[in-house]
């Protein structure tokens, strides 16, 4: 998808809050719609995973990724290619166990909180930025990989760190590769 | 930086989500009041849509530069939009605008980029008006921020083309 390039750094600027803000208003209208934070949650859950399954084409199209060995090689994808692409950061990726299938990816930044100094009140267990596990999640169900995907700590709620985990379910078929991202 | 296609692709789902008329699995149940039939629950999704596009509106007004601000005239402000906001957001300008000099304008986007993944022509038509609504929004607020107070709506005969209306009233 080519984009004319912007004339002006103001442009650029009102372009990047876009996405932002949008996300900020969808989350305020949802704890309008709904009282229970694991409903708001699990609601976010889901619409990342619709963005998901759409995502990953966007993103296979447009980077280069080769062929991945390792769930290993899948997460260092997501947060160095894929992150990089779409919101312009890249997390750190740590493996938890020794079967080699959960990670964590640790976030030093995050767009999608720019604007955001804390959660509202009564709202202690909003997962602000649940729409990302959702949208991973969504992308690996559609290059085959079945995987959880959950905040296991996160700054808004006064952790010291963002953190996402992502524990892959399957086993890896390692005759039968294809594409992954 | 982050891309612009994610806001494509966060409000495609946003209009396929706050479109269901059920809550959705495994959530509360009871608690949007879109019960009361097609007509009134189509209302409250667009105005929802809507209302979720002017506070963006009126926070991307807010991230201009000063000397942007400086306008002279109504139609100055709509140039403004037209030009410089349009392509802020869209990528592109938008492709004509017109007026009745008596507070009505027309604002017409041959190739809208919310409407083109849809498809061409007559096909969907339907469909259209909900993927205007948060664009509406996003027009009337950020003419709030600049202190306009407006009634957006839209238009489409034949996607991708689509005409925006901006009423406004005289004091």
């Amino acid at each position: 998808m080519s984009r004319p390039a912007q004339r002006r750094p103001e442009y650029h600027k009102i372009n990047k809050d876009l996405f932002v803000l949008t996300y900020g208003a969808l989350v305020a209208q949802l704890c309008k719609d709904y009282e229970k934070d694991e409903d708001v949650n699990q609601y976010l859950d889901k619409m990342g995973y619709g963005i998901g399954t759409r995502l990953v084409e966007d993103f296979l199209a447009r980077s280069c990724v080769g062929r991945c060995h390792s769930y290993s090689e899948i997460t260092d994808i997501i947060a160095q290619v894929a992150f990089k692409m779409y919101l312009g950061i890249t997390p750190s990726v740590t493996c938890n166990n020794s079967s080699k299938n959960e990670f964590s990816l640790i976030l030093d930044k995050n767009p999608l909180v720019e604007f955001v100094e804390e959660l509202p009140a009564g709202r202690s267990s909003l997962c602000y930025c649940n729409l990302l596990c959702g949208i991973i999640r969504g992308a690996l169900e559609m290059v085959h990989l079945a995987a959880d995907v959950t905040f296991l700590q996160d700054r808004l709620k006064g952790d010291s760190v963002t953190e996402i985990g992502i524990t892959f379910l399957k086993k890896q078929d390692e005759k039968k590769y294809r594409r992954k991202k | 930086m982050v891309d612009t296609v994610l806001f494509e692709f966060l409000h495609t789902e946003m209009v396929a989500e706050l479109w269901a008329h059920d809550p959705g699995p495994g959530v509360s149940a009871g608690l949007r009041g879109e019960e009361a039939g097609a007509t009134k629950g189509q209302k409250m999704s667009l105005s929802v849509l809507e209302g979720m596009g002017f506070r963006v509106g009126q926070a991307l007004g807010e991230r201009l530069p000063r000397e942007m601000l400086a306008f002279r005239e109504e139609l100055d402000v709509l140039k403004f939009l037209c030009k410089d906001l349009w392509v802020a957001v869209f990528q592109k300008q938008m492709d004509s605008l017109r007026t009745n000099h008596q507070g009505t304008y027309v604002l017409q986007d041959n190739s809208f980029p919310l409407l083109l993944p849809m498809a061409s022509g007559l096909q969907y038509l339907e469909e259209a008006p909900k993927f205007l609504a948060f664009t509406c929004g996003l027009l009337r607020g950020a003419l709030c921020t600049l202190g306009i107070e407006s009634v957006v709506t839209a238009s489409v005969a034949a996607l991708p083309v689509c005409k925006f209306q901006v009423v406004i009233p005289k004091s």
